[in-house]
């Protein structure tokens, strides 16, 4: 047996439609033959696992606080992947903004204001920038290859994190547990519907930031620079466009959203800085942000995808006896099923089953 | 046994796996593929390893567990970037989220069992000679595969005619399509022994560098990995150089903690991290002599016309 690919003549459109769902699809077979080997019966699994968390008010409102982080992340990412910067730190920038962010709420505990929640949210998205912009500068001015210096820098920042909050930030009441003294209430980013859920206003900025990003990739000139650049360096450079500056804008960019989903994550629905303040939001990012073929609406469908992916595997460790690692291989598989779906889109896949022809394939 | 030998000895056990790792993904990237899931390769290594050891009874086993596993685990990447032609920085992300998910998943049943430790074999005579002897000639069979290895790839790439066709697709894949030779079958075979040098490396990760399992104990080594390659400029002694730089660097913090310096731990744990990022700074700083060695259609798909 051997496949072989034919280039389109141009790009399904078709395709591009059906290949996320098409990749969605046989994730879910892939996973009914996983709980299958686990012993499980595949169709209640699977029903625990991606139907059950939708048909209740509450865990719609937790579905919405883990898919902000998602998409605030991955619309960022997705700048950064349209213009060929690959931001692989994003969990490390995420780390970052919840710490600059939280400096105001920890260390000027005794000052109330309506300013102390704007100035946090400012606060940790400069954070997250100012991390991003490390791997940039290496990569504009020392041709550094910013996949590992950013993915290095996530470890540095988890370090950082627990240094803080086993030493300086620790809380002096909090009988010893490594974690900062709670955030008071003005320091709280406030719920949306408080009567029904815990959801609060960074899903709200998120699906702003989605619309807004989508609106910039569309219509204005920075948008157009973005893809040229990220299509060709070469022609980008005779329309007059900088590599270079392109790197900045996208690692500034993406670690600002980062920053902000982390300050958001951290006052909206931890309320204290603690040494694990992510489930791995940043990686996860990168699965929503090709879901979501890189597009800012799609990325939020996207998002909200991934986000079941972890309230069922919370679910499924409760009504199904399954761990929740579950979640990590769900993902993992979503992503390799995505990559090989997108290949329909620009090719058309033959398989031939005789071995007559030999050649080099 | 003096603490200089002690030291020497630790700095060995951690720099085994990433010399092992780092010639694997060396060989790859020499065929003109990227494969960014070393790190998803070497924790299901590992993971297989401990298994493999546990249900056998025996170490051996476990070892041929994590190598066979981690080349089946990159024939998965292979399919997708040399059939489907899939983008390889993204394949390999996704390869490695997917090989930490299934370990932690597979591994499950394993936390906090005492695990199996490889046994030294002790080369007779050779083994008596003063600190030399102990340090080099009674270590556990990784250790002195890792060495052949060194030999071996090094022999391959620059000695042999396989080497020679290797290192052509990686240069330019079209021209060694059109000399006839098989530029896709070569690939699958180059990033399937990468798989397996990382598998290697995570069986010696839980059967010598800390006998057990636990979640996420590549802890980042995979990437380093990654990083090492490029130190190395391609070259199979200067992996070999590097890995025990950054062995070392591990080693002289973790013994710095232990004297407690008054740095902060976290802050020496950082070091590997941080060693990582200025080298790459250094090397990557000349454009002109990464372009020489960089094989030049490295992550580049190939897709032979008819």
């Amino acid at each position: 047996m051997r496949i072989e690919l034919e280039k389109r003549p141009q790009v399904s459109k078709l395709y591009a439609f059906i290949s996320p769902l098409l990749a969605l699809v046989l994730t879910l077979i892939a996973g009914a033959i996983m709980f299958a080997m686990l012993g499980k019966d595949p169709v209640e699994a699977l029903d625990a696992f991606f139907v059950e968390p939708l048909l209740e008010v509450w865990s719609l409102h937790e579905l919405a606080i883990k898919a902000a982080p998602l998409i605030l992340i991955g619309v960022g990412l997705a700048v950064c992947y349209r213009s060929n910067n690959w931001n692989i730190g994003a969990e490390g920038q995420f780390t970052i903004g919840a710490i600059t962010g939280s400096y105001i709420p920890i260390i000027f505990y005794d000052w109330h204001s309506p300013l102390v929640l704007p100035l946090m949210l400012i606060l940790g998205a400069l954070g997250g920038a100012l991390f991003a912009a490390i791997p940039a500068l290496l990569k504009a001015h020392f041709n550094t290859n910013e996949i590992l210096t950013s993915l290095m820098l996530v470890y540095i920042a988890q370090l950082y994190l627990d240094w803080l909050i086993r030493g300086a930030w620790r809380d002096p009441k909090g009988f010893n547990f490594p974690v900062s003294r709670d955030f008071a209430p003005e320091a709280i980013v406030p719920a949306i519907w408080e009567e029904s859920g815990r959801a609060h206003w960074g899903f709200i900025f998120a699906i702003v930031a989605a619309v807004l990003v989508w609106f910039m990739m569309r219509f204005t000139l920075k948008g157009f620079e973005v893809i040229v650049l990220g299509q060709s360096e070469r022609a980008g450079r005779f329309a007059g466009f900088s590599s270079k500056r392109m790197i900045w804008f996208s690692f500034l960019f993406s670690g600002a959203l980062a920053g902000l989903a982390g300050i958001c994550e951290v006052s909206g629905s931890i309320g204290h800085l603690q040494p694990a303040i992510s489930p791995g939001y940043g990686f996860t990012a990168i699965i929503v942000a090709f879901l979501g073929r890189l597009n800012p609406l799609g990325i939020i469908a996207s998002g909200l995808v991934l986000a079941l992916t972890y309230l069922g595997g919370e679910a499924a460790q409760l009504s199904i006896g399954v761990s929740d690692k579950v979640t990590r291989v769900f993902q993992g598989l979503i992503l390799f099923f995505v990559l090989s779906c997108d290949t329909l889109i620009y090719y058309k896949i033959r398989i031939l089953w005789s071995r007559a022809r030999g050649g080099a394939a | 046994m003096s603490i200089f030998e002690a030291i020497l000895l630790t700095v060995i056990t951690a720099s085994t796996p990433l010399v092992i790792a780092a010639l694997g993904e060396l060989v790859t990237e020499r065929s003109g593929v990227l494969n960014l899931g070393v790190e998803g390769m070497m924790i299901m290594g590992a993971v297989a390893a401990f298994a493999g050891a546990q249900i056998s009874g025996s170490p051996y086993v476990g070892i041929i567990c994590g190598i066979v596993v981690g080349a089946l685990f990159s024939s998965l990447f292979a399919f997708l970037t040399l059939t489907l032609v899939a983008n390889q920085v993204a394949t390999g992300l996704a390869l490695t989220l997917l090989g930490l998910g299934l370990s932690g998943q597979l591994g499950e049943a394993y936390v906090s069992v005492p695990g199996i430790r490889l046994e030294e074999i002790v080369i007779p005579f050779l083994s008596d000679i003063p600190v030399v002897g102990p340090v080099l000639f009674k270590q556990d069979f990784i250790f002195y595969l890792s060495i052949a290895l060194v030999f071996g790839v090094s022999w391959f790439l620059f000695r042999s005619r396989a080497g020679l066709k290797l290192r052509a697709i990686g240069d330019s894949h079209g021209s060694a399509h059109a000399l006839g030779i098989h530029v896709i079958r070569t690939r699958y075979l180059a990033v399937m022994f990468g798989g397996a040098c990382a598998g290697l490396a995570g069986a010696q990760l839980s059967l010598v560098y800390t006998p057990q399992w636990a979640e996420n104990m590549s802890a980042g080594r995979g990437w380093i990995t990654l990083a090492l390659v490029v130190f190395a400029s391609w070259r199979p002694w200067r992996v070999f150089a590097g890995g025990y730089l950054f062995g070392a660097v591990t080693i002289l913090q973790l013994h710095a903690q232990a004297f407690g310096l008054g740095i902060p731990s976290q802050f020496l744990s950082m070091l590997p991290y941080a060693a990582t990022i200025v080298v790459l700074i250094i090397i990557s700083h000349n454009r002109r002599t990464t372009l020489i060695n960089t094989p030049a259609s490295l992550g580049k798909a190939f897709v032979p016309e008819r």
